[in-house]
């Protein structure tokens, strides 16, 4: 077996016996990169000199005995969060030269516990699509299948996880934008409660709904990945200062006696019948675990993919109206005053989809339709959040498929946006009730394309889904599979 | 026709924190461009805002101070709209849920004292500035401003003439001074003023179409503006026109205003609750604390001085102006116990001088406790109010204290009966005819005698006792 083919728990057992180095485990990742990421397209920017450096310091720092939880584990991080001198272009034209001056608080925090960063990788444009298809660099391909989308919008981080181009990676969530590509591309991602991981320096989409979390090959690196991104942080006024547990204590824990609510809305129709197989199978597996499915309902399930089309794409009209070419970024050239500079700038350096997006939040949020669409939506998310107030009374977790459908061939959809919103239908509503949500490998369809079953939890419950997650892990039994690239 | 003017105004009040409303930036006035910046006033992708809570503080001073209900929770929303000095392309303000509403302040009028209602006070951000470069077609544009805390005061149309409008403000201006919270430099901008306006024939309950007048950077430009625009309007109706409702500009050269832009061209500002930030909740205890922090108000200050140091309203009102002349005032009063000579002594000399150098009371040489200690020497009689006013001169340009510059000049007031008596009795000697002449009957000589007198002992003599001593010698 290759060193980059390992999990981040296996390398630092290998690196605390001295078996490997940083060094090596990062020479390895590269080797792999260099061989797959012609095809995979993962990665908008390698960051290999800045690696090999961090590197040699994570060994060094390891030769004097301080090994800290990602010491020697090389990292992608999804190109909407801000690294300091590293170019950050949220898959837009419109910031392919900005250069943030700053890091963003996940990415002090993965340097601090001694991660290298192997690259920014790609995404759809302003993390608006889910299939990575509308990233100005161009579309990441799903190492199970190149002819097919890896999911999105962090389509280059579960990509990477999944091709082996890095141990694990960061993503971001707005409406399932780590949970549908982790399901998509075979890995586990995790979205955290609204508030729990910090957003600053994350490039904003819908800042109520934004949220960053890991991809990784288990559920246990899932948890050591937690570990050291949750916490407060004082330069988010969203940020919740509640204790963090060690998230590992949670592995391998027993579930016996656990009602999981399977809900009843869920059930859809144009649901892939391998995917719903996958459930009831999933649903076996935890039943012979100890746990007992019940039937919970969440009523206001309909609305969701609604009130989500009016809800990010407001605050992303308003998020994006700082690209206007004045201070960095892109701006288009031979313009001749300050509103056809505007007009140009903004044509030129956004994309079909999020312009789409822009138009239909200004919309939203127009003198005589705000009533009528945005403050509508509002008060639609707080009934959508005691929806699960509701269910998490009746049930500990809930399990549904993470999507309707495996992934689908690249160009399947582009033309037609309503049915690429459909596809983040199971995912949307832990954004809009801000709790947490978590999406494991569930087998494979008869065409070899992974299929993924997500939980989800209460607020600040992470624990618990790392608990059910690792339990659906060990019980399920999946056979292993690589993707044959 | 009668008609009558109906006047709103919206004031933009910079609050005084030492840094910006939502980062760690400096919030000074003056800087070299765009040095008082960060990421995140920057509007750069990724950051995030983070409250000043001084600026909720002093929010909440200037709510209280105007009688208004500080309400329990309240929101930051978004204002959106494109220009170069708003980085984000949207300035973080309050909109549906406002810190305070149901305001008002007192101010005096020709019809006496009347309440003007004030709507709202709202906590939100300054934008930047352009610069614009009078050759070439470039702007550039200075951030430092961006961040820096505001208060919008809005009152409710109940002024009804220009000089309210000016009443109004000055009473807004003077309260946000004395609270400390805002400088009130109109000119640097910590202190704006837009004004709405319509007219109706008097007796009509229903509003007139309003226009909405900008950059009045002065008191005088916002009264200028104000009557030229209440005639625009008057000349428009009795001319069977109709006003349109649209912004209009001042022109402060011209002494007119002109449309800048129309209903049509108004912006929709797509006003939405901001969910970078969380709602502010404010309890009782946090309100009775900021309460417990106000000083005395002008008002309340004014009254107070013309009750209990006896002094004219006028004065009273000249020395409650500024919160620090008070208090100036109030610590000679205390001191020297002559609440009147001591007004006397600050409006008049102490006043001039500091005009003269476009000084602040804060900055004044003379300590208060010498010039009370300089009103009880004249008191005692140990200099007179002429030497007194060279002495309160030196003591300004030296601010030493006024023993000592009268024990350095020998200053000190001539009393000695005896010694007197014989520069009296000498200068009599000298001028036997003007003697004989006010013997004769023409008292007019009297002066010319005090004058020698007071030439003789370089102005030093006791006034009193000079005027004692001769007429006693002249009778003989």
């Amino acid at each position: 077996m290759e060193l980059y083919q390992f999990t981040i728990h296996e390398l630092q057992d290998k690196i605390k016996n001295g078996d490997v180095t940083a060094t090596q485990i990062t020479a390895s990742v590269f080797s792999r990169i260099e061989a797959v990421e012609d095809r995979v397209h993962a990665y908008i920017r390698l960051m290999k000199d800045d690696a090999f450096a961090a590197a040699a310091r994570a060994d060094a720092d390891i030769k004097q005995g301080r090994l800290k939880p990602l010491s020697g584990i090389p990292i992608a991080l999804k190109d909407i969060v801000c690294t300091r001198g590293v170019a950050t272009t949220c898959g837009s034209h419109i910031l392919h030269n900005f250069v943030p001056p700053y890091n963003a608080t996940v990415v002090e925090k993965l340097l601090e516990a001694g991660a290298i960063f192997v690259g920014k990788a790609n995404m759809d444009e302003f993390a608006m699509g889910s299939s990575t298809e509308t990233s100005y660099f161009g579309p990441t391909r799903n190492p199970w299948d190149l002819e097919r989308i890896p999911g999105g919008s962090s389509g280059g981080s579960a990509a990477a996880v999944a091709a082996d181009e890095c141990i694990a990676s960061i993503g971001s969530d707005t409406g399932g934008s780590i949970r549908q590509p982790a399901a998509l591309c075979g890995v586990v991602g995790m979205k955290p409660t609204y508030g729990r991981v910090s957003r600053f320096g994350l490039i904003a989409f819908a800042s109520s709904l934004d949220q960053i979390g890991p991809f990784t090959k288990d559920v246990e690196d899932c948890a050591v990945m937690m570990n050291v991104l949750a916490g407060y942080d004082p330069r988010e006024s969203t940020s919740v200062n509640a204790d963090v547990p060690d998230y590992r204590q949670f592995l391998g824990r027993d579930i016996r006696g656990w009602k999981i609510g399977i809900p009843r809305e869920y059930v859809v129709e144009g649901i892939d019948p391998e995917i719903s197989a996958s459930l009831k199978n999933a649903m076996a597996v935890m039943e012979n675990a100890g746990a007992k499915c019940v039937d919970v309902s969440l009523p206001h399930t309909p609305y969701c993919v609604a009130t989500y089309y009016i809800i990010a794409p407001a605050e992303a009209s308003s998020n994006l109206a700082r690209y206007d070419g004045v201070r960095y970024g892109f701006r288009a050239p031979e313009t001749r005053e300050l509103l056809d500079m505007y007009q140009k700038t903004r044509m030129q350096g956004f994309g079909a989809e999020v312009k789409r997006r822009i138009m239909i939040g200004t919309y939203a949020l127009s003198a005589g339709y705000y009533d009528a669409y945005y403050k509508k939506a509002s008060q639609v998310r707080t009934l959508i959040r005691k929806d699960f107030e509701e269910a998490f009374r009746q049930c500990d977790v809930l399990m549904t498929p993470t999507t309707p459908t495996p992934a689908f061939k690249i160009g399947e959809k582009t033309d037609d946006p309503l049915q690429m919103y459909l596809s983040d239908i199971f995912t949307i509503s832990a954004n809009l009730a801000g709790i947490p949500g978590i999406s494991v490998p569930g087998g494979f369809t008869q065409g070899g394309l992974p299929i993924g079953i997500q939980f989800l939890g209460g607020p600040f419950e992470e624990g618990k889904l790392i608990q059910i997650a690792s339990a659906f892990e060990k019980n399920a039994n999946l056979e292993k599979r690589r993707p044959a690239l | 026709m009668e008609f009558e003017a109906i006047i709103g105004l919206e004031v933009h009040a910079q609050l005084l924190t030492e840094t910006k409303i939502f980062c760690g930036c400096c919030a000074k006035f003056g800087a070299t461009p765009n040095s008082h910046t960060c990421p995140v006033c920057l509007g750069m992708p990724g950051v995030l805002p983070v409250l000043n809570k001084k600026v909720v503080e002093y929010a909440m001073k200037m709510a209280l101070a105007t009688h208004c209900v500080i309400n329990p929770s309240c929101e930051f929303a978004r204002k959106n709209y494109f220009y170069p000095d708003l980085p984000k392309g949207y300035q973080i303000s309050q909109y549906a849920r406002p810190l305070a509403e149901h305001g008002h302040v007192m101010v005096e009028t020709d019809g006496g004292r009347k309440k003007i209602g004030i709507t709202r006070i709202h906590m939100e951000e300054d934008a930047g500035k352009l610069l614009h470069d009078e050759h070439n077609p470039v702007s550039y544009v200075d951030l430092n401003r961006t961040g820096v805390p505001l208060i919008e005061i809005v009152s409710e149309p109940d002024i009804r003439s220009p000089e309210e409008a000016a009443e109004y403000l000055k009473s807004l201006h003077e309260i946000l001074v004395y609270l400390e919270i805002c400088d009130g430099n109109m000119e640097e901008g910590s202190f704006r003023c837009d004004a709405n306006v319509s007219i109706r024939p008097l007796g009509q309950k229903e509003y007139g179409t309003r226009t909405e007048l900008k950059n009045l950077n002065s008191f005088r430009n916002v009264q200028r503006a104000l009557e030229y625009e209440i005639k625009r309007q008057r000349y428009i109706v009795e001319n069977g026109g109709e006003v349109i409702q649209e912004t209009r500009l001042w022109d402060d050269a011209q002494g007119v205003t002109n449309s800048m832009r129309g209903k049509e061209e108004a912006h929709d500002y797509r006003y939405f609750p901001d969910p970078d930030l969380v709602p502010i909740v404010i309890d009782d205890a946090w309100v009775q604390a900021i309460r417990n922090s106000l000083p005395e108000l002008p008002s309340a200050k004014r009254e107070r001085f013309i009750r209990d140091y006896e002094i004219p309203a006028y004065d009273a009102g000249v020395l409650t102006s500024d919160r620090a002349l008070a208090d100036y005032f109030e610590d000679v009063a205390k001191r020297c116990r002559k609440p009147k000579a001591a007004s006397n002594w600050i409006m008049g000399d102490v006043m001039r001088f500091l005009n003269d150098d476009k000084r602040d009371i804060r900055a004044c040489p003379i300590k208060p406790e010498d010039l009370a200690e300089m009103i009880k020497l004249i008191d005692e009689g140990t200099i007179s109010g002429k030497m007194a006013k060279d002495i309160v001169e030196e003591m300004y340009q030296t601010g030493k204290p006024p023993q000592t510059i009268i024990r350095e000049k020998g200053l000190v007031q001539i009393t000695d009966e005896a010694e007197l008596t014989k520069t009296i009795t000498a200068i009599l000697e000298n001028n036997q005819a003007q003697v004989a002449e006010y013997r004769g009957g023409k008292e007019k000589v009297f002066g010319f005698f005090v004058g020698q007198i007071m030439k003789a002992t370089q102005g030093k003599a006791n006034p009193r006792l000079v005027n004692e001593l001769l007429k006693k010698l002249l009778a003989g």
